[in-house]
């Protein structure tokens, strides 16, 4: 008989065939994926079903596993950096901030203003990026098809600015320790500034298309509740931390780079469920458009104008002294043939990632390759708690749950 | 921020008494070194005192060190979202050695030790479900420990005659460039003091 079969065997003088108590009730297993558009990516659930009230869930990852950490072992500093787009490839500027940050901690480096300026600018912009995605995506899986294709049409224009900063859409390697790689041209500071005007309006329409929804609300309200409790237990960060009330930022409650000098609110929502993660991230990505005017504003002043790298031994020298001294060449010649030596200590760096803490584990041993680097993504975490958070629910809301844990598999698997 | 942070580690020093071995603050971090039995009685003890309430678990890791006699060393990241404070854990494990499973403190040690028993070779004891996480299913050894080659040992591909994935041991067309840069005159036949490679 096969698994699930409701059929029982009957014979002519009404007897049946017996069955023990474990043929009689028995849970249904499934596989979730690892090829299921609402996986957010190669997921492997395994389910345990009793009707369709989830009894168990065990995640199986590693399908994106690329030994990212391992690979970094044996490559300079500035030789890893582009590995950290490829890790939460949804907003890779974020990852690569946790990286420059960490080396700069070791190096005691000090960010000129301006770079400093473009980092908030385009951590921002990637912030945008992934709630757009995220929100729209979660409301495709729950059933609406509108919204991604709406939300889409504005992350092709961020896209673009990553674009016309560094020349790349996705892969951006922009930011450098010691601040960003290239200055931004005064037309496109225009142009991301002439966007945020205009955001506030889509994000209305989004509004407008998912908040009142009934079949959205009926999906998502009291749909995965993260209490207090949960949070410490799990170890969540980002959204699913401010979904349920606790106003827990980085940005604000251990700054780093210059967001102190910035006005911005942290939203946070009331029941922690699905709902009002999706609430939350609504009202950052109106945040982060008010942060991305203020820090526009703040790179036509003069005080943002100068130079966007540290000039020393972790940048390369300008282009112009290059054709004219000596020294500067050799410099860029050892720069990117051995690299920078980065002295002996171990820091851990976090940044408020779009999805949670990110954070780089850091140990140098005084060499140009990092002896260990261990990359903390926040979607680990989250992902480990499915589990829990899907236990007595009903199928469908596994995949409004996984989507609300915002994952993605570049950061998860490494 | 460095007064407050040497005042804290005092104070866990104190909290935690022979357990701790040292405690240090570099660049503005905190690190409190333990012994390796006493580690779920440690991150017991950060969690309940009203001081610390280190409640939230960051992170488990490992680094490896194949030259000491005691291989590796296990980093606990804790945080606290109500006293904004950071701290770093560390005890050291030789290659037998099992480390008490945190999972009775912290929910979330779970997927960390297994990742790192998946990574490093590294058992943890009262660990209910210690499986690989990140590997290939059947995958042998433990690919962040120094000794593991970075290509691996085996590579797959798909068997037309066979219609089935195979496994089959690296073969490398070139061998896996790992550049030198530590020999200040690379080439020189003879090395002139104060020139030797450092290692």
């Amino acid at each position: 008989m096969m698994d699930g079969d409701i059929r029982q065997n009957t014979y002519d003088d009404g007897s049946a065939d017996t069955l023990t108590g474990e043929q009689r009730i028995r849970n249904f297993n499934i596989n979730f994926g690892p090829q299921h558009p609402a996986a957010h990516g190669v997921l492997r659930l395994v389910l345990e079903l009793d009707g369709e009230i989830v009894e168990r869930c065990d995640p199986h990852i590693g399908l994106l596993h690329r030994g990212t950490e391992k690979l970094m072992e044996s490559r300079t500093y500035l030789q890893n950096l582009p590995y950290f787009d490829r890790l939460d490839y949804v907003a890779p500027m974020n990852q690569e901030h946790a990286w420059c940050l960490a080396i700069e901690r070791l190096t005691g480096t000090v960010v000129p203003r301006r770079a400093s300026l473009i980092r908030v600018l385009y951590s921002e912009i990637g912030r945008i990026l992934n709630h757009l995605l995220n929100t729209t995506t979660q409301a495709m899986d729950v059933g609406a098809l509108t919204p991604p294709l709406w939300g889409f049409e504005e992350r092709e224009k961020l896209m673009v600015f990553y674009e016309r900063a560094c020349g790349a859409r996705l892969h951006a390697a922009y930011f450098r320790p010691g601040g960003v790689h290239q200055d931004l041209p005064e037309a496109l500071i225009d142009d991301i500034d002439a966007w945020a005007d205009h955001f506030p309006r889509v994000l209305d329409d989004l509004h407008g298309l998912l908040t009142e929804n009934r079949i959205f609300k009926q999906r998502n309200a009291d749909i995965g509740i993260i209490t207090e409790q949960d949070i410490q237990d799990w170890g969540f960060s980002g959204v699913m931390v401010r979904g349920s009330g606790l106003a827990w930022d980085l940005r604000r409650s251990q700054p780093y780079e210059c967001y102190d000098e910035f006005d911005f609110k942290v939203p946070v929502g009331k029941n922690g469920d699905c709902y009002d993660r999706y609430l939350v991230r609504m009202a950052e990505m109106a945040e982060s458009t008010k942060i991305i005017k203020q820090a526009c504003a703040k790179l036509r002043e003069p005080a943002g104008k100068g130079d966007v790298l540290a000039r020393g031994k972790i940048a390369p020298p300008k282009r112009a002294d290059m054709k004219t001294s000596m020294e500067a060449l050799i410099h860029h010649f050892k720069l990117y043939t051995e690299g920078f030596h980065v002295p002996a200590g171990e820091v851990y760096a976090a940044v408020e990632a779009p999805k949670g803490e990110f954070g780089v584990y850091l140990v140098a041993d005084g060499t140009n390759r990092p002896w260990r680097a261990k990359l903390r993504a926040p979607g680990y975490l989250h992902l480990q708690a499915l589990d829990y958070m899907c236990k007595g629910h009903q199928l469908a809301d596994v995949s409004a749950i996984i989507g609300t844990l915002d994952i993605v598999f570049g950061e998860v698997d490494r | 921020m460095a007064q407050d942070l040497n005042e804290l580690g005092a104070h866990v020093a104190g909290l935690l008494g022979e357990a701790a071995l040292g405690h240090a603050v570099a660049f503005g971090e905190l690190s409190v070194t333990v012994r390796l039995d006493s580690i779920p009685a440690v991150l017991a003890a950060l969690k309940a005192d009203p001081a610390c309430r280190f409640s939230t678990l960051v992170d488990i890791t490992a680094v490896d060190h194949p030259e000491r006699p005691q291989r590796f060393d296990v980093v606990y990241h804790l945080l606290s979202m109500y006293t904004n404070a950071r701290i770093r854990v560390k005890a050291e494990v030789g290659e037998d050695d099992m480390v008490p499973s945190a999972l009775p403190v912290h929910a979330s040690a779970n997927w960390f030790e297994r990742e790192v028993f998946d990574m490093f070779g590294i058992l943890f004891s009262g660990h209910p479900d210690l499986r690989r996480i990140l590997t290939d299913y059947g995958f042998r050894g433990h690919p962040l420990r120094k000794d593991f080659p970075t290509t691996g040992y085996t590579e797959v591909r798909y068997d037309e005659a066979q219609k089935r994935v195979v496994y089959e041991p690296v073969k490398l067309v070139q061998d896996y460039r790992q550049f030198d840069f530590m020999s200040p005159w690379e080439g020189a036949t003879h090395i002139l003091p104060g020139d030797e490679k450092k290692a």
